[in-house]
């Protein structure tokens, strides 16, 4: 392993630890939109972590393109998504945690 | 195939299963569509893992992504029209269980009774590819091979939309607005879907991709549009709309009418009567033979009979 | 190298599972659909580290699927399947 290997796989580690992050928010937070706030840090962080580290590995720059556009598509998505259900949680009059 | 790798698809295996069981079982039509989408994403990835990417790539457009859209919009249709959400215990019944299980025994005794490594049409696929215009078999026999088969599809489509049109017959309902955001969402994802599905046909040619895949994704597209309350400006949906879904189907047909016409007796595809005779066609290590283990191109297999 | 691609994507897979947990037990209808929005992510990033593990290039056209379509289905569920406030589904 070199030292581009030693950073991706630092990259990917700390990928796979915002997706165990999301899927713990997912599990623990008490609503709604707390787990959004959960699900959102694998949606960016945690897929964007992953996606540097392998484009690190790919050795091309198309593949590395379409590495981030994957990425991009599903921050778009996502950010949408979460809006989108935020928002009709409202308009439903789902509560919002409180301690 | 390592430990890790072992325990990746036992656990893949194990959830889908249990997905399968789950979404049936479920009492909760929602829950069940939720159950069935989740299982759609691990069906893709089992096929991954079966080293058959181009079942991945249907099952990514239409497993995972259109079927559990269109089921959601059908459950909000079914409770508007009765309040059947959840299904009553007593739906499952013996009679119907035990025809399932049968019927099930018959299939696993009908594999296990296949012969063990079937001849199946590898050999001939591989010494016609040249001829197909493309490189990757699985486009080869699906586009040209049995081109007859896939396009007359289009009839069926067709058929399938003229029966859609003739049942739609609700009012059309008052929307609510889209909403800033999911407008935005549409007008940058929607030329990006069109562009992937020209990509997905283009890519087709030479790995794993090609028309079916590609008009998943354009599909998705138009439901999209659908459900955030896009339409097509009422000049449009008339004859016009009509006139360019028969374009297809149109098209292919006076091709294949000009082509039997111009050379009757090579209308067919002389696959059918070619013996395999040279041994090279039997190459284990031919691209056709990895990518296709046994015979998995029924259509094929059918017509050499 | 690649016993870390594949110890990845066990892992990912089985937080996908654990995830799973939230689709059985709601309450709300938006939490089961949240879970399968993440499930989605998951599956993109493990078809992207099995691209790079076994060098398949067409599985990040897989991936690129899933990313295309993450949004179909929960729009399909904020526009249409999501149950008023007066039904069972989203009393906590």
């Amino acid at each position: 392993m070199t030292g581009p290997d030693y950073l991706s796989a630092l990259l990917l580690l700390a990928g796979a630890l915002f997706f165990l992050a999301g899927t713990l928010g997912l599990l623990r937070f008490p609503d709604v939109y707390t787990r959004l706030h959960a699900l959102t840090k694998a949606d960016n962080v945690g897929l964007g972590l992953i996606v540097l580290g392998l484009a690190l590995q790919s050795g091309s720059w198309l593949v590395a393109g379409k590495l981030v556009l994957i990425w991009l598509l599903v921050l778009l998505a996502g950010a949408s998504v979460a809006h989108l259900i935020a928002r009709g949680a409202r308009q439903r009059g789902i509560p919002e945690w409180r301690r | 195939m390592n430990l890790l790798q072992t325990g990746f698809d036992g656990l893949l295996a194990l959830g889908l299963i249990w997905l399968a069981w789950r979404a049936l079982a479920c009492p909760d039509l929602f829950r069940g569509i939720v159950l069935f989408i989740a299982f759609g994403l691990l069906m893709a990835l089992a096929w991954v893992r079966l080293e058959a990417p181009d079942v991945a790539l249907a099952e990514a457009a239409i497993g995972a992504g259109l079927t559990g859209a269109l089921l959601l919009a059908a459950l909000a249709r079914l409770n508007r029209t009765a309040a059947a959400q959840t299904l009553p215990r007593e739906a499952w019944r013996s009679g119907p269980a035990l025809l399932l299980v049968l019927a099930g025994a018959g299939l696993g005794l009908a594999v296990l009774s296949l012969i063990p490594e079937p001849a199946g049409l590898q050999a001939q696929v591989a010494a016609e590819l040249g001829r197909s215009g493309v490189s990757n078999p699985v486009t080869a026999v699906l586009l040209n091979f049995r081109g007859y088969d896939t396009l007359l599809e289009l009839l069926v489509l067709l058929l399938a939309l003229l029966a859609a049109w003739s049942l739609d017959a609700d009012p059309p309902r008052r929307e609510a607005p889209a909403g800033a955001v999911l407008d935005m969402l549409l007008r940058l994802l929607l030329p990006v879907l069109v562009l992937a599905a020209a990509y997905l046909l283009w890519a087709g040619a030479h790995a794993p991709g090609g028309a079916f895949q590609a008009g998943a994704v354009l599909g998705a597209a138009g439901v999209l549009a659908l459900l955030a309350g896009w339409r097509l400006q009422p000049h449009l949906t008339g004859t016009p709309l009509r006139l360019a879904v028969t374009i297809g189907p149109g098209g292919f047909l006076l091709v294949a009418w000009a082509f039997a016409a111009g050379r009757p007796a090579a209308a067919g595809i002389s696959a059918g009567t070619r013996r395999r005779s040279d041994p090279a066609d039997r190459d284990p290590g031919h691209p056709v033979h990895r990518r296709h283990p046994g015979s998995a191109v029924p259509g094929l297999a059918a017509r050499r009979r | 190298m690649p016993d870390l691609y594949h110890a990845l994507t066990l892992f990912l897979l089985l937080n996908l599972g654990a995830g799973l947990w939230r689709v059985v037990q709601g309450p709300t209808a938006a939490d089961r659909m949240l879970a399968a929005q993440l499930f989605g992510t998951t599956a993109v990033a493990i078809l992207l580290v099995l691209a790079q593990a076994g060098g398949v290039a067409a599985l990040r056209d897989v991936a690129l699927v899933f990313a295309l379509l993450a949004a179909v289905a929960a729009v399909a569920f904020v526009r249409r399947a999501w149950p008023q406030p007066e039904d069972e589904h989203d009393r906590p």
